[in-house]
C-alpha cells in the first residue's frame, strides 16, 4: 500500500441521484442491475470450466438413457417414432433437473461474504437474485443448443418451420424462468446449502413421472392421467410437441386441449409467486 | 452540532439476539467531517452498530439518521451516500481483483469507463495492481481486506464506515490505511471506525466513543477519556536514599495526596491535580530543603488505563494487546 493516497475522483452523489429516481428509473436500473449480476455470475462459470461440461453431460445422457434403453419398448399414440415424442420431454426434464443447481448456488451465494457488499451498495434489491435468473437462463438456451444438436443426431426434427421452433424453444425458457425463481426461493429458505439437492430430487422425480414426459397420459390408468395431464411440465411438454410437429399430442382433456395457454399460464403464474417471496426473503437474510 | 448537520445519529438503538441485547440503548453522535472511534472489547456491539448504521441490520427500538437520511426509512439513499468495509472482507472471492472493482463500481451505477478508470487507480493505490487480475480468493488476508477497502472508496463515501480495519494487517499495511483514513477525512469524509486497538483509536479519531455492553459509557478526545480515568502523577527520583522519608514529606505537602514510596528505585509519586504548578512548587521546595533529585517525570494515564477503568477493567481478550 503506498502511504499517499489521490483523492477519489467521483463524487457519490452521483450514486445518491441515481438511486433517488422515480419508479421508473428504478425499473430500468433493476434490469441494468440484474444484468451486471448476470455478468458476475457467467464470469464464475468462465472461472470453473469443469462445470460446463456438467451442463452438458445430464441432458446428453437422458437422451441416450431414456430414448435407447427406456425407449425400445414404448408405444406412442398415433403411431410416431417414440424418440421424437421423447426429445421435447427431455428437454423439459432438463430444465426441471436445472432447479437444483439453481438452488444450490444461490444457497452457498447466500452465504457469502460478499452478500454484505451487494446489500451496502445503492443496487437494486432484486438484482443478486435476477442476476442468478439471467445466468440460469443463458445456462439453459446453452443446454437447449445441446439437446437440439442430440435430437436432431438421433433422428429428432421439427416440422411446423422455424417460426413455431423459436416458439417451442421460448415456451420451455419460460417454464425454466419460473423453475429457477422456485429453485431461488427454495435455496433461500433451506438453512444449509447441501441439503438443497437433497430436497430438490424427491420433488423433481415423481414431478416427471408423472406427467406426459415419457408416456401419453391417456396411455395411463385414467386418474394417473388426470394428473399427467394437469402437471404444468406436461403443458409445456405438450405445447412444444405441438409446435415443433412431433407425435404423442392431443387427449380429451381440457389441459391437453388447451395445453399452449397453460403452458404460458403456469410458468407465469409460479414467478408471480415465487418471484416476489424470494426477493423478499434476500432482504431479511441475516438481519 | 445538531442532529440534522451530523453525519451519524443514533438514539436508544436496541438490538436483541434471544435474550443477548447486543445494542440497549446506544446513542451516538458523529459530527460531519471527523473521525470517530468506537472503541470495545470482543462482544461489546460494535459490528452490530455499524451493521445497523449501514442498513444491513434491522433493529428493535430507536432510530438512526446517517448522512441526513433515516436509515428505516430511506435506506437506499444511507447506500448511495457510504461506504462499508465489514468486520470481514465483503468481497467475491471467485472474481479477480480487478473484476470485484469494476462489479461494485456498476452497482454503484457508474459509467463503464469511469468504473475501469477507477479500479485501475484504486488497486494501484492500494498496491494491488500486481495481482489485479488474479482471484481474490488466493489473496492474503492484508491484500484481502485493501482491497475491501478500496471497494468501499470507489466513490467518494460521505460517511465510511470502518469495522476494525486493521485487524489482520501488517504495520506497514496498517499505517497506510491510517493515511488513507487521513487522506479522505482531510477531503471531508466522515469516518466512524471501531476498534480494539486504543492505539488506532488515539491516531486517528477525533473523538472516542467506549462502548460496552451494547451502550457508550464514555465520550470524549482521547485526552479527555485518559484525564477522566485518573490524575495526572507525578514522580521523582532521589539521588540518596537516606533523604526519602523528608522528600515524602515535601511531596505530600505539596500534592496534598497520598504518596507512594519505591524504595528500592528510590522513587515517590502522587497524584496532582494543576501538573505545572506543583511541578515548580515541588521543584523549589526541594532545592530549598538540599535534597538532591535524579529525574522528574509527569504521568499522564494511558488511554490503555482509561480503557479498563471505564469499562469496569473485567479482562477482555484484545484490551492487553497494544500499549497507548
Ligand atoms: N447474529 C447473532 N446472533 C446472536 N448473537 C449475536 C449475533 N451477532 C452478535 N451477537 C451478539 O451480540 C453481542 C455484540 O456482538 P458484536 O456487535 O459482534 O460485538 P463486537 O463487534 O463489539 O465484538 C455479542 O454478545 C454477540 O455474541
Ligand atoms: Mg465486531
Amino acid at each position: 500500500m503506498t502511504t499517499t493516497v489521490e483523492t477519489p475522483r467521483v463524487p457519490s452523489s452521483h450514486a445518491e441521484r441515481a438511486s433517488a429516481a422515480g419508479p421508473l428509473s428504478r425499473l430500468r436500473w433493476a434490469v441494468v442491475d440484474g444484468w451486471v449480476m448476470t455478468g458476475r455470475n457467467m464470469r464464475h462459470v468462465i472461472r470453473s470450466p469443469e462445470e460446463i461440461v456438467l451442463y452438458f453431460s445430464l441432458p446428453i445422457m437422458f437422451v441416450l438413457v431414456f430414448g435407447y434403453v427406456f425407449g425400445s419398448g414404448m408405444a406412442v399414440p398415433g403411431d410416431g417414432s417414440y424418440r421424437e415424442f421423447l426429445l421435447p420431454g427431455v428437454f423439459v426434464m432438463t430444465m426441471l433437473y436445472g432447479l437444483g443447481a439453481t438452488a444450490s448456488q444461490i444457497a452457498v451465494d447466500a452465504g457469502r461474504g460478499v452478500v454484505d457488499r451487494f446489500r451496502s451498495l445503492p443496487m437494486a434489491r432484486s438484482a443478486p437474485l435476477t442476476g442468478r435468473a439471467g445466468a440460469d437462463l443463458l445456462r439453459a438456451l446453452l443446454e437447449l443448443a445441446v439437446l437440439v444438436v442430440c435430437g436432431l443426431l438421433v433422428g429428432w426434427r421439427w416440422r411446423n418451420g422455424v417460426g413455431d421452433a423459436v416458439a417451442a424453444v421460448g415456451l420451455i425458457l419460460l417454464l425454466r424462468l419460473a423453475l429457477t425463481w422456485l429453485g431461488i426461493l427454495l435455496g433461500l429458505l433451506v438453512p444449509n446449502p447441501d441439503t438443497v439437492s437433497v430436497i430438490v430430487f424427491p420433488l423433481a422425480f415423481p414431478l416427471t413421472a408423472l406427467s406426459n414426459v415419457f408416456v401419453a397420459p391417456e396411455l395411463l390408468p385414467e386418474w394417473l392421467g388426470a394428473i399427467a395431464a394437469w402437471n404444468p411440465l406436461s403443458a409445456t411438454v405438450a405445447a412444444a410437441r405441438d409446435l415443433f410437429g412431433n407425435p404423442g399430442i392431443g387427449g380429451e382433456s381440457w389441459a391437453a386441449q388447451h395445453a399452449l395457454l397453460l403452458a404460458a399460464g403456469w410458468p407465469v403464474l409460479l414467478i408471480a409467486v415465487t418471484a416476489p417471496l424470494a426477493v423478499r426473503r434476500y432482504q431479511r437474510l441475516s438481519s | 452540532m445538531t442532529d440534522e448537520t451530523s453525519a451519524v445519529v443514533a438514539r436508544g438503538l436496541r438490538k436483541t439476539y434471544g435474550r443477548t441485547a447486543a445494542l440497549d440503548g446506544f446513542d451516538l453522535t458523529v459530527p460531519r467531517g471527523t473521525v470517530c472511534g468506537l472503541l470495545g472489547p470482543n462482544g461489546a456491539g460494535k459490528t452490530t452498530a455499524v451493521r445497523v448504521l449501514t442498513t444491513l441490520l434491522r433493529f428493535d427500538a430507536g432510530h438512526a439518521r446517517v448522512a441526513g437520511h433515516d436509515v428505516t426509512r430511506h435506506p437506499e439513499r444511507v447506500r448511495a451516500a457510504i461506504g462499508l468495509t465489514g468486520q470481514y472482507a465483503a468481497v467475491d472471492e471467485t472474481l479477480s481483483g480487478r473484476q470485484n472493482l469494476v462489479l461494485f463500481g456498476r452497482l454503484r451505477h457508474l459509467p463503464p469507463r469511469t468504473v475501469r478508470r477507477r479500479a485501475d487507480e484504486l488497486l494501484d493505490q492500494f498496491g494491488l495492481t500486481d495481482v489485479a487480475g488474479r482471484s481474490a480468493g488466493t489473496y492474503s488476508g492484508g491484500m484481502r481486506r485493501r482491497l475491501d477497502l478500496a471497494a468501499s472508496l470507489i466513490t467518494t463515501p460521505q460517511v465510511l464506515f470502518l469495522d476494525e480495519p486493521t485487524t489482520g494487517l501488517d504495520p506497514r499495511s496498517r499505517n497506510g490505511l491510517w493515511e488513507a483514513v487521513r487522506t479522505l477525512v482531510a477531503d471531508g469524509t466522515t469516518v466512524l471506525l471501531t476498534t480494539q486497538y486504543l492505539e488506532e483509536a488515539d491516531q486517528l479519531a477525533d473523538r472516542v466513543s467506549v462502548v460496552d455492553a451494547g451502550r457508550v459509557v464514555a465520550e470524549g478526545t482521547s485526552a479527555e477519556l485518559k484525564t477522566r480515568s485518573g490524575a495526572d502523577r507525578i514522580e521523582l527520583v532521589v539521588r540518596d536514599a537516606g533523604q526519602l522519608p523528608a522528600a515524602a514529606g515535601l511531596v505530600e505537602r505539596v500534592t496534598g495526596g497520598p504518596v507512594r514510596v519505591d524504595r528500592e528505585i528510590r522513587r515517590l509519586s502522587a497524584p496532582v491535580t494543576d501538573r505545572i504548578t506543583a511541578l515548580a512548587e515541588l521543584l523549589r521546595a526541594l532545592r530549598d530543603a538540599g535534597i538532591a533529585v535524579e529525574d522528574v517525570v509527569l504521568r499522564r494515564p494511558t488511554l490503555d488505563a482509561a480503557f479498563l477503568h471505564l469499562t469496569g477493567g473485567h479482562p477482555g481478550g484484545a484490551r492487553t494487546e497494544v500499549a497507548a
